[in-house]
């Protein structure tokens, strides 16, 4: 059954798209590749995996202050992930978000929710976000 | 809306100052929404880290800002760029990449920027007061102008940087506010023996530890000598701004803030107590360090965070202490600083000592953002919690931590050699 929770917009936006799921926060910079979407943060839990095109669900950015730069450029080459959920707000990625916003007109919808909610997403589960931070799981079929 | 802006807020808004000028104040007005800011405010100086990728975007941004007219309004420094930009074509570095790089920085001297070209701007020129409000970007210069200065700046990211620049204002928030900067983890140093606190190791292993523990939290550390040095305070902001998001700690009897315990919790409870002990040092090393011991070794970094002359001073007599031995021919031996080190080091008569070591000293960059790496570079080693941190992701390398001494001894050996600490596992 389709589970339904509100979050908070950061940077609002509708978007659609598998979830990938982490329970570690992450530095874009140092830990993704802008023109390939992979994960390289090889200490990181999701070392390898690809975000491009999916809702990334991690707690929260840390790190470098290039983490802006890194999500300008992979919202540039088509890399970016379709939203990205936290638990806590990085306002770095906020900023990386509206500058390609600025730049280009095109964004990455960054909500924010509550550990129970950031608990329940899974990774698999299909989301639908909506502007208003309403997001729909549709949970992954078991096979 | 619910930022309150003032009437040349508005009017930057509004585009009377110009386009670049309105461009950077929406991105600062939009910020400030994000952030829950009630209102704009002054700051003194600026810090540009945006200059130090070179991306199709960050090209685009510069040369948008400056062809629209931009112009910093504050002193602002520039961090290290993607480029040495005197002595580039020594290595390889593809030409189309050096004429990009060349345009971007150019695009920021041009709005007036200072190209002092170095990512620990807080040793060389228009060092930030005590209490003085200012946009610094760039994790190690932010933590080090919060705890160690005393200066007031947010973990600003690349593009709000020189936006701060051009109109000199930001959101009213975060560590810009006394109330905010309120210290909320105590971290206190049990069963530490003083004598591993003067080990260059030490601080780059707890800042990592400190990063892990406290997130973005603001960790106050009980137990650091009142003699602990300035190099040793950036190498552990540095790794603690990597793998954490600390953009401000306090250390009792050390940093400006925190005279006393009371002052650096500002008379309220820690949010919570942990105990470092030697196992944690330990379980530090080990995650920084991938690369096996006696391990062939290509190449050794030094100066992440860029060397400050001390740190020079210390590496020449290391390397006096080595008997005349050289580098091994397989390694390459990088030390990344800034030009207003180097002249210094031109004054002494410390370089003739180094380069006759086979050090190439590399200005105004790093390894991360240029390939002076020779490219079949599999294992590297350093001093850095920061380097060590990112170089296998950033340079698809192991690495190795350890001291200065022991990089120099590495290097000499073409292997990895740690001496017996108490923290590497033998």
């Amino acid at each position: 059954m389709d589970r339904i929770v509100m979050g908070k917009p950061v940077i609002s936006g509708a978007a659609e798209g598998l979830a990938l799921v982490s329970k570690e926060p992450l530095s874009l910079w140092g830990g993704l590749n802008a023109y390939t979407g992979e994960i390289i943060d090889r200490r990181h839990e999701r070392s390898g995996a690809i975000v491009t095109g999916k809702v990334f669900v991690f707690p929260q950015g840390r790190g470098s202050s290039t983490a802006s730069a890194i999500l300008v450029e992979s919202v540039k080459a088509g890399t970016a992930p379709a939203a990205i959920i936290n638990l806590k707000l990085d306002p770095i990625l906020a900023l990386g978000a509206i500058v390609a916003d600025e730049l280009y007109h095109k964004t990455v919808p960054i909500i924010l929710v509550s550990r129970e909610d950031f608990e329940a997403i899974q990774e698999g589960d299909y989301l639908e976000i909506a502007p208003d931070g309403t997001i729909t799981i549709r949970a992954r079929q078991k096979e | 809306m619910t930022v309150k802006l003032n009437e040349k807020d508005k009017r930057m808004l509004q585009g009377e100052y110009g386009k670049a000028t309105k461009l950077a104040m929406s991105i600062l007005v939009r910020m400030a929404e994000v952030y829950g800011a009630e209102e704009m405010m002054d700051v003194a100086l600026a810090h540009i880290d945006g200059v130090g990728l070179l991306s199709e975007a960050s090209l685009e941004f510069a040369e948008t800002l400056a062809t629209l007219g931009g112009r910093v309004a504050i002193p602002t420094t520039l961090n290290m760029v993607p480029l040495d930009i005197q002595q580039w074509e020594k290595w390889k570095i593809p030409e189309d990449y050096a004429h990009r790089a060349l345009r971007q920085i150019r695009a920021y001297i041009n709005m007036g920027c200072i190209p002092t070209c170095t990512c620990a701007p807080y040793q060389g020129y228009l060092t930030p007061r005590f209490g003085q409000q200012i946009a610094w970007a760039e994790s190690n210069a932010i933590v080090y102008a919060n705890s160690v200065l005393g200066a007031r700046t947010n973990r600003y990211g690349d593009y709000i940087d020189i936006c701060a620049a051009i109109t000199g204002r930001v959101p009213k928030y975060g560590l810009h506010l006394k109330a905010n900067r309120r210290g909320q983890l105590l971290l206190r140093l049990v069963d530490i023996e003083p004598a591993w606190m003067k080990s260059d190791t030490f601080y780059p292993l707890l800042g990592h530890f400190l990063g892990r523990t406290a997130g973005d939290k603001i960790p106050v550390i009980e137990g650091l000598p009142a003699q602990v040095t300035d190099d040793q305070l950036k190498a552990l902001g540095a790794a603690a701004a990597s793998s954490g998001a600390v953009a401000l700690f306090h250390a009792v009897g050390v940093t400006p803030e925190a005279h006393t315990l009371e002052e650096a919790f500002q008379n309220e409870p820690p949010e919570g107590v942990i105990d470092v002990h030697p196992d944690d040092l330990v379980a530090a090393q080990k995650e920084l360090s991938t690369a096996e011991a006696d391990a062939p070794l290509d190449a050794v970094v030094l100066g992440c965070p860029h060397f400050s002359f001390t740190e020079f001073q210390q590496l020449a007599q290391i390397i006096q202490a080595q008997g005349g031995q050289s580098i091994h021919s397989g390694v390459q031996f990088v030390v990344l600083t800034n030009q207003l080190t180097l002249s210094l080091l031109q004054r002494s008569n410390l370089i003739t000592l180094l380069t006759s070591f086979g050090i190439q000293i590399v200005l105004d960059t790093c390894d991360f953002h240029c390939p002076i790496l020779h490219s079949e570079t599999k294992v590297i080693m350093t001093n850095s919690g920061k380097q060590a941190y990112y170089a296998p992701g950033e340079l698809g390398v192991q690495v190795a931590l350890g001291t200065m001494a022991d990089c120099v001894r590495s290097a000499i050996k073409g292997r990895v050699v740690r001496s017996e600490t108490p923290w590497t596992e033998s």
